[in-house]
């Protein structure tokens, strides 16, 4: 009884796997259980049972319900559907006057609203892209087909590649100096030597419309939360699930509604990539100090001059980390949105991958991660920049950017024009060099891969079978076979002894929504899958981390690695682990730790860093070494930073087995993969991004009460 | 008189969801512990007072007492729950934004204790920054900027961003952007709090000789007795939104009004504080030759008169007579007095 009451929770835990162990026991698993069940799919069994809800039939197989609850939300994905295509077609008809045939029609108004926007977006896109790489349709919308053919002139050409390089360069200098401008100049004759030009310029033409539009439209809601607390309401919840949704899933609903093509593609990224801007738009704004709004109002600012001079350029630091996020979900979204026909290097990247090239989705994804790592250095250095008021410029010092571009631009287009002599019978490569004429390191790749793969055939397969048959097949047979109703006690039994009775309900109505989809047994496995990612993540991350901290460069070093593997987009992480395991779990599982080894890295080195120096006296002071001063003051201290690092590490393991889909798995995402292609899939995906962000969240939410809980106990805000 | 600077009439601030009508149902009894039983924060209680043109009145108070709540009712950063304030003969409640904004552009100046420079600004952008947000050129505001560096003397440093500045710098530079634009008024809240005390009193030196060349008229936060004894020409001392007393700092040495104000005054070395006027007698029978001005601080005088027989001659800055004062006076005054005044 005494130890009962001097640890009252290690009891209430102790308790908690007990019942849910018995129940484990308790229930059996039924015979006709098999894994594959296909609930959410429409094929008659006359096995299973059927029942009706809103006019939508669900069928399904009937266990025991404490083995695996009914798919009591089984008619959700088909009535997110037909209500999709009831807006899409039959909803508020208004007329709309046609241009071609000269006459009104009648068009439902959703349809009309996507039409416009898809055209508005497809007009940007391909203006950007004609500038880039030449082409005629914009001057054509302006204008018309027969204006062009009277005046030939009008056809541009694009850009030569040494034009866009040098500006590149050029800009980068001015904005940052020559380390960058080198880069910039490295990255853009890569690009172009390797046979990258247009597929880099399709995809680049498609970021400068999404970035820019993600940025705008964050920024604004950012500052609308900040403004009202009506607003803030209304969008956190949506915030909070759209930041834990797997991307693949957003692709099936933006499908219906805006179709194939780079313009769905780039609504699909803004949807994307906005909430962590509008997050972050907030987190940096609330940080503002009173004081420094209150010098503003002094000054005279009226509301706007305080908005965009004071308040913005004091959150910058947190606003910039927006930036930041917007350019690397606009990468990321670059290759996602290739499944919905978005052209340039993601569809390089994923034809390669599909054909098993590595060498070619090698090439493409390095240049996929230059030009990420390139623009977000660039957009740091230019809300970076300071102007100099005293340096007295003369005209041609004032200038001299404008000046040397217009004289790279002279030098481009002669170069080119000498071109078209040089290289008579072939491209002219001074001009564009095509895809797939340039110089190209795929066969020396794939030709690495096999000696590897020759090689070391025999280890790898060693510890692929080891792997898989000794530890993931069994854990994912542990997984699956917990009865729902043991996993749920577990969960919400968790919530109420982390973080009392609110959190316990928040939990089971997370858990409560999987349950009753569908897909219980499919999340079960993604759960498995994360769970073993994270763990492996955490314990790398952890050990580096500690490592790292131990030394003040190596810290540093670390954290900037950190920073560059954040920017590369998350399919490329495929590449050399399918180069190395080819199509199996194990490849999916080493990308996931691989990529969600990154935020538990970084937030060990920042918590660790976080305890305040007077306690490193302190502790010196006492006498203790090395050792004890990692184990008794940091770690302790650093903890509940550390915890929010595993809360990112899992949102990213999830990203990545979802996307581990494209390999082969059979989760969630081989579903969401599913209804990709599946003309009623809208509902079908989006339920099922649903679930993935409802798991992560179930777990944000118990390690947030967790940390909370923690910061007030040892008295750190 | 003319008309003073900053009026206020009956000010009340307090906070919370029913504030307005609970004022209105106390009929201006306030009692700050009714109220907080309500849920409602009295911040400000019945606060009247005027600054005349050129004055420097010294609000005092501990943390908490509601000095800061004033200064920002006054610039109506927040809005007073009730009661008037006049600038300048102007109602400040009944200004619209536009009036406010151009109020604040033209007339107002104010320096903050945490500085509240913007970072991503350098030195002599932020001190630009008023003048820029009034639509100067930005030539023009960079050289009156750049005057205004001078004055503070921080020349050579404005091309510096504030976090490459010590605290004493950056307050310099916040005093120098609030008196970019050549305000009337100029609130300081307790500017030099977040000094330490070396810098400070080279601040409240600088200080002192800035408004000697510029006459502002000043309304100044600080919790620091002997800042306010230093620099104010009156000081108003505050406890819980009330405002204790307001008299010159000799008057509140030699009779605190309150118990409250009394513990303020034990420790303070009045020989530094108390002017020879504050203690003279009327007399001018049996005078000696020694004569001394009325302005003198006993400090500096005390040497001189206490080796006098007869009591001293006080003149005025004409050199008439006007009064006399005894060496005894003085013995009173600095170690004896203080018993006399309970």
């Amino acid at each position: 009884m005494e130890l009962l009451k001097k640890y009252p929770k290690t009891f209430q835990w102790l308790f908690l796997l007990i019942v849910f162990f018995a129940l484990c026991f308790a229930i059996d698993v039924p015979e006709t259980y098999k894994f594959i069940r296909g609930q959410a799919e429409f094929v008659k069994d006359p096995n299973q049972s059927s029942y009706v809800f809103l006019g939508k039939e669900v069928r399904y197989y009937a266990f025991d319900v404490f083995w695996r609850l009914p798919p009591l939300l089984g008619w959700l994905p088909i009535w997110i559907n037909d209500s999709l295509f009831f807006l899409m077609n039959e909803w508020m008809p208004i007329e709309v006057w046609n241009e071609d045939t000269q006459e009104f029609k009648s068009r439902p108004i959703v349809l009309q609203i996507s039409r416009n926007l898809t055209a508005f977006m497809t007009f940007l896109i391909e203006l950007i892209r004609e500038i880039l790489l030449g082409g005629l349709e914009t001057i054509v919308a302006f204008t018309s087909w027969d204006w062009i053919d009277k005046n030939p002139w009008a056809e541009l050409p694009g850009l030569p590649w040494t034009i866009v390089a040098a500006g590149a360069a050029l800009l980068s200098y001015k904005l940052s100096g020559k380390g960058l401008a080198l880069f910039a100049g490295l990255t853009m004759v890569y690009i172009s030597v390797f046979g990258q030009w247009k597929p880099s310029m399709q995809t680049l033409s498609f970021i400068l419309v999404a970035a820019p539009l993600s940025f705008i439209f964050g920024l604004g809601l950012g500052i609308a939360a900040f403004k009202s607390k009506r607003v803030e309401k209304a969008l956190y919840p949506i915030l909070l699930v759209m930041q834990t949704m797997p991307q693949y899933a957003v692709l099936v609903p933006a499908l219906v509604l805006f179709g194939v093509g780079d313009h769905a593609a780039v609504i699909i990224t803004m949807v994307v990539a906005i909430p962590p801007m509008i997050l972050l738009t907030l987190l940096g704004l609330r940080a503002v100090p009173p004081e420094v709004i209150e010098a503003g109002r002094m000054s005279g600012c009226n509301n706007f001059q305080l908005m965009f001079n004071v308040l913005i350029p004091t959150a910058r630091r947190d606003i910039l980390i927006g930036v930041n996020q917007v350019i690397m979900v606009c990468f990321s979204m670059a290759v996602i949105s290739a499944f919905i026909g978005a052209k340039g290097l993601g569809f390089n990247l994923l034809l390669a991958l599909n054909q098993l090239n590595i060498g070619l989705a090698l090439e493409a994804g390095l240049c996929i991660s230059l030009i990420a790592i390139l623009l977000d250095k660039m957009s740091l250095a230019w809300a970076n920049k300071q102007t100099d008021y005293f340096g007295n410029l003369t005209f041609y010092q004032r200038n001299k950017n404008i000046l040397f571009f217009g004289v790279i631009f002279v030098i481009g287009i002669v170069l080119a024009y000498v071109g078209t002599f040089l290289f008579k019978d072939t491209f002219n490569y001074l001009f564009e060099i095509p895809h797939n004429k340039g110089i190209s390191t795929a066969d020396f790749w794939n030709k690495g891969v096999d000696w590897i793969f020759e090689t070391f055939f025999v280890y790898i397969k060693a510890f692929n079978t080891w792997l898989i048959q000794d530890v993931l097949q069994p854990m994912r047979a542990l997984y699956l076979r917990m009865p729902a109703i043991a996993t749920i006690v577990l969960v919400v039994g968790a919530g109420y002894l982390i973080g009392g009775l609110r959190s316990a309900l928040v939990v089971c109505a997370l858990t409560l929504f999987i349950a009753f989809s569908p897909w219980w047994d499919r999340a079960l496995v993604t759960a498995y899958m994360a769970t073993f990612g994270v763990i492996v993540s955490c314990i790398i991350g952890f050990t580096v981390g500690t490592l790292c901290f131990q030394n003040k460069h190596s810290a540093n070093f670390m954290l900037g690695v950190c920073d560059i593997f954040q920017t590369f987009p998350s399919f490329v992480y495929l590449i050399p682990v399918m180069m190395l395991f080819g199509i199996t779990d194990t490849s999916v599982l080493i990308a996931v730790i691989v990529y969600a080894t990154i935020p538990a890295t970084r937030y060990t080195i920042e918590g660790l860093r976080s305890v305040p120096a007077g306690l490193h006296d302190a502790a010196t002071m006492s006498g203790v070494n090395k050792f004890q001063r990692l184990t008794k003051i940091e770690f302790p201290l650093a903890f509940p930073h550390m915890m929010l690092g595993i809360n990112q590490t899992i949102v990213f393991a999830l990203f990545m087995v979802i996307i581990g889909a494209f390999i082969g798995t059979e989760d969630l995402g081989q579903y969401i993969l599913k209804a990709l292609s599946d003309k009623k899939g809208a509902g079908i995906g989006l339920t099922l991004g649903i679930c993935v962000a409802f798991i992560a969240l179930i777990f944000d939410n118990l390690i947030r009460a967790y940390v909370q809980k923690r910061k007030k106990h040892l008295g750190i805000d | 008189m003319s008309e003073p600077v900053i009026k206020c009439e009956n000010v009340y601030k307090i906070f919370g969801a029913n504030a307005q009508k609970m004022l209105q149902d106390s009929n201006g009894n306030v009692d700050a512990k009714t109220f907080q039983e309500n849920g409602c924060i009295v911040g400000v209680n019945n606060a009247s007072f005027e600054v005349s043109k050129g004055e420097m009145l010294v609000v005092m108070g501990l943390s908490g007492s509601g000095k800061s709540t004033l200064l920002r009712c006054i610039s109506r950063l927040t809005d007073a729950t009730g009661g008037k304030i006049f600038i300048e003969g102007q109602d400040l409640l009944q200004l619209n934004n536009k009036d406010l904004i151009d109020l604040r552009r033209n007339k107002m100046g104010m320096v903050f204790q945490s500085f509240a420079l913007l970072p991503h600004k350098t030195v002599v952008e932020n001190i630009a920054f008023p003048l820029q947000i009034k639509g100067v050129k930005t030539e023009e505001s960079i050289n009156k900027a750049m005057d205004m560096v001078k004055l503070v003397g921080l020349e050579g440093r404005e091309n510096y961003f504030p976090r490459e500045l010590s605290g004493g710098q950056q307050q310099r530079v916040g005093i120098a952007r609030s008196l970019a634009v050549e305000p009337d008024i100029w609130f300081l809240d307790e500017p030099f709090s977040a000094l330490d005390p070396l810098i400070r009193k080279e601040m409240q030196d600088e200080f002192l000789r800035l408004q000697d060349k510029l006459q502002k008229t000043i309304m100044f936060i600080t919790h620091d007795f002997d800042e306010a004894l230093k620099l104010a020409d009156r000081i108003a001392i505050m406890k819980d939104g009330i405002i204790e007393q307001l008299d010159t700092p000799a008057n509140i040495v030699l009779n605190p009004a309150t118990e409250y104000v009394r513990k303020f005054t034990e420790e303070v070395p009045r020989e530094k504080v108390l002017l020879i006027k504050d203690v003279m007698d009327s007399s001018k029978d049996n005078l000696g030759d020694l004569k001394v001005s009325q302005d003198e601080i006993i400090e500096n005088v005390a040497e001189k008169i206490l080796t006098q027989e007869k009591p001293v001659a006080v003149v005025d800055n004409n050199n008439e007579i006007i009064g006399s004062i005894n060496p005894t006076k003085i013995i009173n005054t600095v170690f004896g007095g203080r018993k006399n005044n309970n």
